[in-house]
């Protein structure tokens, strides 16, 4: 019995790789709440642009892997190289702040799940940011990260849970293919939050950077395209059965807005009494896990694009800024938190409004040197990939130029 | 003498003024033509509408922060000239060696030094620099004037890389010679050194590197490289050089190297070596890499039982390349069966005729080819070896496993 299952782990690391990870890391707590208050408010609606933000996700991962693979270059050191310190610093200005709203999100997400056990945010928070710091620090993190990847598992329970609550699969069909466009704040800005929790600007330097670390050649590069795209469709399963569970357990009941992580919990309804341990323990884990890569992941970018040592095989007085850069996001990230009436839910949402607003500008940066002859040679974009990728970038300006208008009209009218 | 300095982010974008002191263009870029001179600005290259002008740097009068003033204003518009080093196209935010500092670093500036020569000025390159400071003026470059740039400057450390210990990256092998790029600086380094440097570079010049320096320098620096990147660099070069490299590598390192690649491509550079290393290469290549067989190395050196320390002393000398890493001498009896271990050390407190059978250790430790890697460094653990002989089925001496390939597979876990 023993053995069996010990095979079957085996089975399930053999087909993990970046792209795998990079998928799974993605639903951390800003996937699950945006996906979840995406379904709580709006139904089966959403669902229908799963299925072009998994196109886009896969034309994203896809470049960065075919650009780490290609060039043997982080996507920082690409964009340093090919347009200059200026433009890295800002590209990296943009990353950090990206993340530091995710490493927000994630502490939030810390303390969320464990508030469920009545823990309260002083004792979480300052733990989870002890432990990552160490885990990070310490080098453990990679004998720990195939914990993580084995607890995401647990995503299972949405998948189980969606098909107890027997949802309108008519209407959840139709949804997932039938685009509903609406002019209104609430809803641009939970579609900006669906595209920038799905494909964050954090993911493509981080992605590219593990195919160039794990030394995938051109040649080879075909294999990791395939556990590209499984990773991608992976998640983008999870997200439409998140959706489902919470449109038929929350919004069938009455649509509204999530305000705490507890709410959340409910899609998991079927479990009973274990609903709010699973939906705990998946946003714990996937909190953590997050929070452990993204700080580690912007370090280095950064300190890679503007030409500072990094790594944490080196000592502190050797990569200062290496190590000021992720210890300050962990601290920031989760001092914010602890601010007692720090909305938990509305921050998450937000923060993956932000990742979608700023991801134009790294993918803009991606295009234009993927296209680079000079870099790529045989392996530039095709024509299909630049369509997806100028039209990702002229919508998401669009979606965030249109919120922003609205918003201002709303303040205008108060 | 700080005036005396002149950034790179500075000469960029100064006004070029003829004889009667009007504008001509603002430089654009700066080359160095390594084959005439390494450290002097050759040329300077002139924006002035659409076209570029070069500019000699013996028609310059005098450089200052103020503008470059010329001294004769007949100037050639600029072809490309595969013989120049271009500050902001082949330099500035791209990646080098620097050798003193051991690492790969990014050039973020370039300090030049204002130099008189024949009644004219001149630019030397000083140091490359990276770190904040010069990030700071590449980014205030433009946005303040320079005088000020340079005021606030002052309260952020420099960090910068004497220009000649600054090795430039070039794969192409035609422009490398045109460029005058040698190859001295990291064949002077520590071949571990060489060895973390080539990691932190991408497959292209990685191969670059292998395929131009030293074999003897390459083999010692490949042996030190992680094992993934190894086979990946082999697998890059031309056969024959690989064939170079792996030759000069102690055989069971390049018996293990050889076992990471694929079979033909590892055929292909067995092909290529010469008779006597090929032969042991193979032999150790048909052991399991995680055995005795597949540990241990076939340079040692070994000395019938009869013999005395005189004998000895003979033997290494013949053996001298040997020397460094030497630690026990082998006994054999006339079968060449393994008989005795004596301490290197012991031969010096003992005169010539001394048989070396009274030196030898107390209890021989040995092991057969097919032992195990855990049980070989449990040995080497419990009875404190520097080195263990490794025997075939007859107890012929097959070769020797040394703490430092222990060392080794014990890192790995």
């Amino acid at each position: 019995m023993w053995k069996r299952f010990r095979y079957h782990v085996a089975i399930f690391f053999a087909v993990i790789g970046p792209g795998f990870i990079t998928a799974m890391v993605d639903n951390d707590a800003g996937g699950i709440l945006t996906y979840s208050q995406a379904g709580a408010k709006f139904g089966y609606l959403p669902l229908w642009t799963l299925l072009p933000i998994t196109l886009l996700l896969i034309v994203t991962q896809e470049m960065c892997s075919r650009m780490g693979a290609v060039t043997g270059k982080g996507l920082s050191d690409l964009i340093r190289e090919e347009f200059g310190l200026r433009i890295t610093f800002i590209v990296m200005a943009v990353l950090v702040l990206a993340n530091l709203t995710n490493m927000i999100a994630d502490f939030a997400g810390i303390a969320g799940s464990l508030e469920i056990f009545h823990i309260p945010r002083y004792v979480s928070v300052p733990i989870g940011a002890a432990i990552v710091w160490l885990l990070v620090v310490k080098g453990t993190y990679a004998s720990v990260e195939k914990i993580f990847l084995f607890a995401c598992l647990v995503y299972v329970a949405y998948i189980v849970s969606a098909i107890l609550v027997k949802p309108d699969w008519k209407q959840a069909a139709i949804y997932s293919v039938r685009p509903v466009l609406m002019l209104q704040g609430a809803y641009l800005y939970m579609l900006i939050g669906m595209v920038g929790t799905s494909i964050a600007p954090w993911m493509q330097f981080y992605l590219q950077a593990a195919v160039v670390e794990k030394g995938v050649t051109a040649k080879e590069y075909k294999e990791s395209r395939i556990e590209v795209i499984v990773g991608c469709i992976a998640m983008s399963v999870i997200a439409f059965f998140i959706i489902v569970a919470c449109a038929s357990t929350i919004y069938e009941v009455a649509p509204r807005d999530l305000l705490t992580p507890a709410d959340a919990a409910l899609a998991l309804e079927p479990f009973g009494q274990y609903a709010k341990l699973l939906f705990a323990a998946g946003l714990f884990n996937a909190s953590l896990f997050a929070a452990c890569i993204l700080p580690l992941s912007t370090a280095y970018s950064v300190c890679e694009g503007l030409g500072f040592e990094s790594g944490v095989n080196h000592r502190f007085r050797e990569a200062p800024i290496f190590y000021w850069l992720f210890t300050g996001l962990i601290v920031v990230g989760g001092a914010v938190v602890m601010w007692p009436q720090f909305p938990l839910v509305k921050m998450i949402l937000f923060s993956q409004v932000i990742n979608g607003a700023l991801l134009p500008v790294v993918l803009i940066f991606m295009t234009l040197l993927i296209n680079k002859k000079k870099l790529m040679h045989e392996w530039v974009n095709s024509r299909f990939y630049n369509f997806v990728s100028w039209a990702a970038v002229a919508l998401m300006v669009g979606l965030t130029m249109a919120l922003v208008a609205l918003s201002i009209q709303d303040m205008l009218r108060a | 003498m700080s005036d005396q300095r002149l950034f790179f982010t500075e000469l960029l974008g100064l006004k070029v003024f003829d004889l009667k002191g009007r504008t001509l263009g603002v430089v654009k870029d700066a080359a160095i033509v390594p084959l005439l001179d390494p450290v002097r600005v050759d040329r300077y290259l002139i924006g002035s509408g659409a076209a570029w002008l070069t500019v000699r740097h013996d028609q310059v009068r005098a450089i200052s922060l103020d503008g470059i003033h010329l001294r004769d204003e007949i100037l050639t518009p600029y072809h490309s000239d595969e013989y120049m080093l271009r500050v902001v196209r082949d330099l500035v935010d791209q990646q080098i060696i620097d050798a003193q500092g051991r690492k790969v670093v990014r050039v973020t500036d370039v300090t030049f030094e204002i130099h008189p020569e024949n009644d004219g000025e001149v630019l030397w390159v000083l140091d490359v620099d990276i770190g904040l400071r010069a990030i700071f003026r590449r980014l205030m470059q433009g946005l303040l004037p320079r005088p000020w740039i340079r005021r606030l400057q002052v309260g952020i450390p420099p960090h910068s890389i004497r220009w000649e210990f600054c090795n430039i990256l070039e794969p192409d092998p035609q422009r490398r010679l045109r460029l005058n790029i040698s190859n001295r600086l990291l064949e002077g380094m520590h071949p571990a050194d060489l060895a973390d440097i080539v990691e932190d570079l991408t497959p292209e010049h990685r191969e670059a590197i292998f395929e131009n320096i030293d074999s003897e320098v390459a083999a010692e620096a490949l042996s030190e490289v992680d094992p993934g990147i190894q086979a990946s660099i082999l697998e890059s070069l031309e056969a024959e050089k690989a064939a170079e490299i792996v030759e000069e590598m102690a055989p069971d390192q390049a018996a293990d190297i050889l076992g990471e690649l694929e079979r033909e491509t590892s055929e292909g550079i067995l092909e290529e070596m010469e008779h006597e290393p090929k032969n042991e290469v193979r032999e150790l290549l048909e052991f399991k890499e995680d055995s005795a067989g597949g540990l241990m190395n076939t340079e040692y050196v070994a000395l019938p039982e009869t013999a005395t320390v005189e004998d000895a002393i003979q033997a290494l000398k013949s053996n001298e390349e040997l020397m460094e890493t030497l630690n026990t001498l082998f006994l054999l009896d006339s079968e060449e069966r393994l008989t005795g271990a004596v301490p290197l050390a012991r031969l010096f407190l003992h005169d010539g005729a001394t048989p070396l059978r009274s030196l030898a250790v107390d209890t021989l430790i040995d092991a057969p080819v097919t032992e195990r890697q855990d049980r070989i460094t449990e040995l080497f653990d419990k009875y404190n070896l520097l080195a263990l002989p490794v025997v075939d089925e007859e107890r012929k001496l097959a070769g020797v496993i040394t703490a430092d390939d222990i060392i080794s597979v014990l890192r790995e876990k």
